[in-house]
């Protein structure tokens, strides 16, 4: 069934959408110790696995070490992979297993309501992992100022960004198989190609401008500097690009999910 | 506020998927109060009507008034003062019956306060008042299903919608929820049915709209559509005999004579002639009873199979 122009009608937003993410919080306070543990454990290996065990047979990146380099990276991509994991899989069981959509939609909350606090909610959860992420980080010496605090809208914005994308995913997916499609195609390239494990600069320029296309990227391009104590080049530009990713991906996970859900 | 005339008013709906009519035209008038059954076979249009009505989908054509609010315009204020009890249960599994509640209550816009003070009179009505911290993994069935009307009730709504209230529930649990259903009607609220079992259609509706391929081919109360469409005796006559019996005798004996498998059907105003002549085969068995509201359903939908 095609997109029709009335799937991309203004969102008719309330405030009731606060009930949805107060719910899907309140499932998760029940289970927070295991959660965060899951969310924490593999950047936490990466960053230290390579970190430590990489960092030792490396030079100097640009004046820090391998592993403060990775720090940023991981912060990052900690984000991307919580909204992610929350928005397809966690979104898919109350879609489509548990019907809670439907039970919420009988309620007076619009389809846009439910979709809107799904996307802050993925979006809260990855900004606790990647906020978690910079702690340890900074626990371990690897901070170097107080502008490392920008991090965190950064994560909001990063964790929205992701989090939209992952309902596209959950909005034209069968089945939970049908995800790792984009866990394949989309974000283990992405870890490798923004700038995560090492510079952009190593890559041949082709694909050096791939990067602009992976919001990833952007996101790495602003954390790295503000934990290294500088500010980022070419920031409004990274910034409006997460932004316009954030607003497209919205636009299409909504009208997705309504070609979905309101026929 | 003015009470609207009707708590649920349908012009002219229409909705059509794949260039096929689901819901080809039907008006329909719910008076506060009242117990509505929309009845139909499978795939002649009934969840789409009640999600038409809910403004769960949008319509190609017609208007409806959902207690007085326009629901083409503002589903979500419609929605407001109406409780829902769908075909599947949608409750939380990672809450207990109690937060299950609590969490819905949010939704209208309740505060805590006040939904707390509701809870206990829900769980009692639905029986489960010593399961109120209970997983729903725990429940069977029949408890679900009480839970989720009780759900349906928790801000207290002029009008409810069922759909298949109670399908694949015991006899027990099904007499239990239509006992809450009367109480219900009982304090004034207004039920909208769907359902396939004519026994529960019969029992609860004042009135009864029979849905086939997307149009109403009869609306009434019930006694009235048997008393309009079908003879007032039944013959169901049984065993291998039975359809050679039909051919020979049934069809002469009786006003209207059926064959579904391998049971004949004998409609009459009269059935004492066809009672004689089944006493003196007693190879056959068979049933006499009034005409009820299946055999009103199956004249006017036929017996074919809906897949």
């Amino acid at each position: 069934m095609a997109l029709t122009p009335n799937m991309f009608s203004v969102p008719q937003l309330s405030l009731r959408c606060i009930h949805v993410w107060r719910r899907n919080f309140l499932v998760w306070r029940k289970l927070k110790i295991p959660s965060i543990l899951g969310n924490l454990a593999d950047p936490l290996l990466y960053m230290l696995g390579f970190g430590y065990g990489l960092g030792a047979l490396l030079p100097q990146m640009n004046g820090v070490s391998y592993i403060a380099f990775i720090a940023a990276g991981i912060v990052c991509s900690s984000t991307m992979t919580t909204a992610s994991f929350e928005a397809m899989y966690s979104g898919f069981s109350r879609m489509h297993v548990q019907r809670t959509w439907d039970a919420i939609l009988n309620a007076p909350l619009t389809l846009d309501d439910v979709v809107g606090a799904e996307i802050i909610w993925a979006a809260s959860k990855a900004t606790l992992s990647g906020v978690t992420v910079l702690l340890v980080a900074a626990a371990l010496g690897l901070v170097q100022s107080l502008l490392a605090l920008w991090v965190i809208p950064l994560a909001l914005l990063t964790g929205v960004t992701f989090a939209s994308l992952g309902l596209i995913m959950t909005a034209v997916s069968p089945s939970y198989d049908f995800f790792m499609y984009y866990f394949t195609l989309a974000i283990t390239p992405m870890m490798l190609f923004s700038g995560v494990f090492f510079p952009l600069e190593q890559l041949p320029p082709a694909l050096q401008s791939v990067a602009n296309l992976l919001p990833l990227a952007h996101a790495v391009a602003i954390a790295r500097p503000l934990m290294n104590d500088a500010i980022p080049a070419g920031l409004f530009g990274h910034i409006a690009a997460l932004i316009g990713f954030c607003i497209a991906g919205s636009f299409l996970a909504l009208a997705l999910t309504r070609r979905r859900l309101l026929k | 506020m003015l009470r609207p005339a009707y708590h649920l008013e349908v012009r002219g709906l229409r909705k059509s998927y794949a260039q096929e009519d689901v819901v080809a035209g039907i008006d329909l008038a719910l008076a506060p109060g009242e117990c509505f059954g929309l009845l139909g076979p499978n795939g002649a249009g009934k969840t789409t009507t009640l999600r038409l009505c809910l403004g769960l989908t949008r319509p190609d054509a017609g208007e409806i008034q959902l207690l007085g609010v326009n629901v083409i315009e503002d589903a979500r204020r419609a929605r407001a003062r109406v409780g829902v009890v769908p075909q599947l249960d949608n409750l939380d599994p990672d809450f207990s019956v109690e937060e299950n509640l609590l969490v819905y209550g949010r939704y209208f816009g309740m505060r805590d306060r006040e939904i707390r003070a509701r809870i206990p009179e829900l769980l009692e009505f639905s029986g489960l008042k010593m399961r109120a911290l209970s997983r729903i993994n725990t429940l069977s069935g029949g408890m679900k299903r009480r839970l989720t009307l009780a759900r349906a009730l928790i801000n207290d709504p002029d009008l409810i919608f069922l759909d298949e209230p109670t399908t694949g529930l015991d006899p027990q649990a099904r007499h239990l929820i239509w006992g809450r259903l009367k109480q219900l009607l009982a304090e004034g609220k207004t039920i909208f049915l769907t359902t396939h079992f004519m026994e529960e259609a019969e029992r609860l509706c004042n009135r009864i709209a029979i849905l086939d391929h997307g149009s109403i081919v009869a609306c009434g109360a019930p006694r009235e559509l048997i008393g309009l469409h079908i003879e007032p005796q039944v013959v169901e006559v049984y065993g291998d005999g039975a359809a050679r019996w039909g051919d020979e005798q049934g069809r002469v004996l009786s006003e209207r004579c059926e064959l579904s498998g391998d049971t004949v059907f004998c409609y009459a105003h009269d059935a004492t002639r066809l009672v004689a002549a089944l006493e003196t085969r007693p190879d056959l068995r068979y049933l006499h009873r009034h005409a009820n509201l299946e055999d009103v359903f199956l004249k006017l939908t036929g017996r074919e199979l809906r897949d």
